[in-house]
């Protein structure tokens, strides 16, 4: 059973840190009984055979100010405008009538939700959480294979392995003796933040440490969905193009830093560093850009720092928050005496 | 096609709003996409009549509002209105921009029963 969110399935299935999965296909259902009661006793049991379902055609601009006294729900939420007050009073027994609910909010609200809860545990842990996005095959795995070997005995780290299917990337991430979390997503393009919470249940967190979330190779639907990382960082493979960053913005117009991979091939595939260096900067004024390679000499030092030097940052926000808080505290004290 | 993801979202706050607020059934749905919230609108439309189907929506109406955009342009130091992602400073004609609205995906209103 579901304890973080009382969810209805989203088909991953995720495995425990040391390599077994269990099947998270929850099937709470959508068992929605069309029967309901209002506040003056009536029971609905919708048949939706009112004969006028569509009948009202509502510009609701047209009907003023809305009238809390006039709703008829108990305790109704503070963004309901309620149209269906009509002339006919709608809610009389056996009558229905359309009105329209404000809603005003993301589409995504939930999943802002769950990164949000997210990132309150990656807080109390002192985690940097980084996501990894890139299209497939940019080396993504490879990178962190190679990064955790050269952070080993350094700092502690864990990872989440997002793919559609198969554990191979968490088999080689276990490898190297750091703890990872496959989320195998089935038919989905992307991880969520309810997944990675998931996830983070089953991964011992490495207090004061990074946790790399490597996502579902895809250009283009990671974008969508915060995770509650702390930065995203978008790698670009040299053989993918230099065109890549204006072909597929999304994924590079919210990254905090973009790597650019294989290095060491570029002089195989007739890379142009500058212009995709240039066409970075285009969609993305902001991010840091460094050029890596897992293999070879240009290496991952300048990544490391990079790491190092945004989990020190990470540590020092995180400690300044938490003494802000305890002076207020200790002024508070202090005022009560 | 994370627009079938975008929609099962969409389904499940409609389902939340109609325990919350007391309705059986969605007639019309307005949603509000930004021109860079990165959401295929054709795509989203098929998403949400396979996804609502025999659900509370099913059959319901799907109004689409697409929001302007704009962008930070760091030449300017300004927002200024950004209708292609690749279009060039309105103002200055630099191509350094970064958007900074019309990027989210909202739901409106629900008319229901």
């Amino acid at each position: 059973m579901c304890t973080v969110c009382g969810c209805s399935g989203d088909g991953a299935t995720i495995s425990e840190a040391h390599g077994h999965s269990h099947d998270h296909a929850h099937s709470h259902g959508h068992d929605h009984p069309h029967t309901h009661t209002h506040a003056d006793g009536t029971t609905h049991s919708h048949a939706h055979g009112h004969g006028h379902a569509h009948g009202h055609d509502h510009d609701q601009h047209d009907h003023g100010p809305h009238h809390p006294d006039d709703h008829h729900h108990p305790a109704p939420d503070a963004g309901t405008l309620d149209y269906g007050t009509g002339p006919a009073r709608a809610h009389a027994p056996g009558l229905s009538q359309a009105r329209m609910v404000e809603i005003e909010t993301s589409i995504l609200a939930k999943n802002d939700d769950y990164a949000g809860r997210n990132r309150t545990r990656l807080d109390a842990a002192g985690v940097l959480a980084l996501n990894l996005l890139s299209g497939p095959g940019a080396g993504k795995t490879t990178l962190l294979v190679e990064t955790l070997k050269a952070l080993s005995g350094r700092l502690p780290c864990a990872v989440i392995e997002g793919d559609q299917q198969t554990d191979n990337d968490a088999a080689r991430i276990r490898a190297v003796g750091v703890p990872a979390v496959q989320i195998n997503t089935g038919k989905g393009c992307h991880l969520d933040a309810h997944m990675v919470g998931h996830a983070l249940e089953k991964l011992p967190l490495p207090p004061g440490g990074v946790l790399f979330i490597e996502n579902v190779g895809n250009l283009v639907c990671p974008a969508a969905f915060d995770l509650g990382e702390t930065k995203r960082v978008t790698l670009i493979s040299v053989a993918e193009g230099e065109d890549k960053p204006l072909k597929y913005p999304d994924i590079f117009e919210g990254a905090d830093l973009v790597l650019i991979t294989k290095a060491d091939l570029a002089p195989h595939v007739d890379a142009d560093m500058a212009t995709l260096e240039a066409n970075i900067r285009r969609i993305n004024p902001k991010a840091d850009i460094l050029t890596t390679s897992s293999r070879g000499e240009i290496g991952l030092s300048r990544w490391i720092a990079w790491l190092e030097a945004a989990r020190a940052a990470r540590l020092n926000d995180l400690a300044s928050a938490r003494e802000a808080e305890a002076s207020a505290l200790r002024a508070a004290a202090g005022g009560a005496r | 096609m994370h627009e079938m993801a975008v929609c099962e979202s969409l389904l499940s706050a409609m389902e939340e709003a109609a325990k919350a607020q007391n309705f059986s059934r969605v007639t019309r749905v307005r949603l509000a996409i930004g021109r860079f919230a990165g959401i295929e609108v054709e795509a989203l439309r098929f998403g949400f009549d396979v996804v609502t189907r025999g659900s509370l929506a099913d059959g319901a109406e799907l109004v689409v509002l697409e929001e302007e955009g704009t962008a930070w342009c760091f030449d300017c130091s300004d927002t200024v209105p950004l209708n292609h992602r690749l279009a060039p400073c309105p103002k200055c004609g630099g191509e350094r921009l970064l958007p900074n609205g019309g990027t989210e995906m909202k739901i409106k209103d629900l008319e229901v029963m």
